[in-house]
């Protein structure tokens, strides 16, 4: 009886442990198949001129794929987004956690995770129809889709990312630390900012990291908002073009296994080693700075 | 000292007053944020809904008409994947949380399933094209969309249970083995019951996640028009997010559709932020009676 009741065990143990294995599985299958679809590009082109090249033009004769500008406009949306992200994320983070009554921050709470849940198509759709001629006729430019709508759009897209877990991360300061820094004639907001914030700076920077990362993966924003030029910006009013909507506009047309095909494939890659490098670090510090009781601090 | 000692005092009380209206502000920028946005899809889009919007498909190439074909298609898709990530995300969690000892080989399940929490909708999009589409020959397919937007979802019903799980009381397995119940006794029968509420929740928001998609469904499920609702998993659908997508940019008369639009959007909104309020109010509720 015990034997039998020792195998279930066993087996059950070996059975959940295969399933969690899903997950990594999952990601190395996800790495399998964007390498094995995106290599064939560099048959055609070198990995530096695929990467530094300045000319997108997949479907002209002959084509050329640089994908420059599209990455430089990647970037440039998910900075532009962090500038009004990050403050906006962190403070309403702090405003929850240390100086909203219990009653207010249970109301703002749930606003911020209802804006997470907003679907990015219907944020695209504001953008579009709403900010576009709003920018174009405030700012007298000649189109409202480009690169500041996109970054506004975007930044209220990682907001949530950026406030929750930064929330949790002030949260998990010990008590005892505010109570000391305001035994010692600290005001509420000298603590905030000289022993709170400190303490969290480790949270708070995985949060910062992972809604960038957010950001700079986001699709539908950046495919109906940012103009849909591959060129490099000059200015932030300028329509940009970049890496999730280039392959999300392009892949519908392209050949099924042509160069175009690969080329955007190969896009995904730089995309996913962009985002996977962000999450590592995130995770490197998470790991690293782990608060461990008082001790640690 | 220069100044005096009750000036330095209400100066830094100042201050405080002033920062803290500073962070006050942001919050209610957030709020606000929200709250242009579902009023502007509201004030422009309820006029567009009525009971011929609701169960009619697209006519006049999608000038005039509803769209059931696109409601019916996000339902299959999201609650599809839900079916797919549920059992294995379910079970994921369980593993973590009571079966694995700390070391490495939690620390790497733990980073895969953090990054696979970070990587792109599009590139899931690429994933589910080159792997269920073309690989397994699904072909665009609500199947494909599905399995696709599980992959997806997996991180969130594992975080939402992990959650969910931490939240039964160690007394509760400490009881249960106590009375010589197994291990797996023990979570089938008291950590499972008890974290039943918690998943629930969980699974309502990846639903919510899920249907609001569009991304991963572009290239494995959806299509722009489809004359007839789908009959089987291997059937290609229409779906909501891509349907707002298609009829903003690519239509040859935007202007003329744009409250179809407007309607589509807030059938969405309503439908995902609906979902996402009924986990809030029950989560909510659950942590009352916790305490």
């Amino acid at each position: 009886m015990a034997n039998k009741r020792q195998i279930t065990e066993r087996t059950m143990r070996i059975l959940f442990f295969v399933v969690a294995s899903a997950s990594i599985v999952m990601l190395f299958m996800i790495m399998i198949f964007l390498f094995m679809e995106g290599i064939p590009i560099f048959d055609e082109v070198s990995v530096k001129n695929f990467i530094f090249g300045k000319y997108w033009y997949p479907t002209s004769e002959p084509p050329d794929f640089g994908i420059l500008s599209l990455i430089v406009a990647s970037l440039a949306v998910t900075l532009l987004s962090a500038l009004i992200s990050i403050p906006l994320g962190i403070l309403t983070a702090i405003y929850i956690a240390e100086i909203a009554s219990k009653k207010v921050s249970e109301i703002i709470k749930p606003m911020v995770e209802l804006l997470a849940a907003l679907p990015s198509v219907v944020i695209g759709f504001f953008g579009m129809v709403l900010v576009a001629p709003f920018l174009q006729n405030v700012f007298g430019i000649p189109t409202g889709l480009n690169l500041f709508n996109a970054s506004l759009m975007l930044a209220f897209m990682s907001i949530p990312t950026i406030c929750s877990l930064s929330e949790d991360a002030i949260h998990s300061v010990p008590n005892s630390l505010r109570e000391a820094s305001l035994a010692l004639g600290a005001t509420h907001l000298e603590t905030i900012l000289k022993v709170v914030l400190p303490a969290s700076l480790s949270g708070i920077s995985t949060a910062v990291i992972l809604g960038m990362s957010r950001a700079i993966g986001e699709t539908m924003v950046v495919l109906m908002v940012a103009g849909g030029a591959a060129l490099i910006p000059i200015s932030i009013f300028d329509p940009v073009r970049p890496m999730p909507a280039s392959i999300a506009s392009e892949m519908a047309e392209a050949p099924f296994r042509s160069a175009h095909y690969h080329a955007l494939f190969a896009t995904g890659i730089v995309l996913f080693i962009f985002t996977f490098l962000f999450n590592i670090v995130a995770d490197h510090i998470a790991y690293k700075y782990k608060q461990v009781g008082e001790a640690t601090l | 000292m220069s100044v005096s000692l009750p000036s330095l005092q209400r100066r830094r009380n100042f201050l405080q007053k002033i920062v803290f209206n500073v962070f006050r502000l942001a919050a209610l920028i957030n709020g606000l944020a929200l709250f242009i946005i579902v009023y502007f899809m509201v004030a422009n889009g309820w006029r567009a809904i009525n009971w011929t919007f609701l169960t009619q498909p697209p006519m006049d190439s999608m000038t005039k008409g509803g769209i059931l074909p696109c409601i019916v298609g996000t339902l299959c898709l999201s609650i599809g994947a839900i079916l797919i990530a549920m059992p294995i995300g379910v079970a994921s969690a369980i593993y973590l949380n009571e079966y694995a000892r700390p070391g490495p080989l939690i620390r790497v399940i733990r980073i895969g399933i953090n990054n696979l929490a970070g990587i792109p909708s599009i590139v899931f999009g690429l994933f589910g094209l080159a792997f269920f589409v073309v690989w397994l020959k699904m072909g665009v397919s609500i199947i494909a969309g599905a399995l696709t937007l599980g992959a997806m979802s997996l991180p969130v019903i594992i975080g939402s249970t992990e959650e969910a799980l931490r939240a039964v009381p160690d007394t509760y397995r400490e009881a249960s083995l106590g009375l010589g119940a197994t291990k797996w006794q023990t979570i089938y029968r008291v950590v499972l019951p008890a974290a039943l509420p918690g998943i629930l929740t969980g699974t309502i928001l990846g639903i919510s996640r899920a249907a609001g998609e569009t991304a991963p469904i572009m290239f494995t499920a959806a299509v722009f028009f489809t004359p007839s609702l789908p009959v089987s998993i291997f059937d290609e659908v229409m779906a909501l997010p891509y349907h707002i997508y298609v009829l903003a940019t690519a239509g040859t008369e935007i202007e003329a559709t744009r409250h179809l639009q407007y309607g589509t959007a807030l059938v969405l909104i309503f439908l995902v932020l609906g979902m996402n309020l009924i986990a809030i109010i029950y989560r909510f509720r659950l942590r009352k009676r916790m305490q």
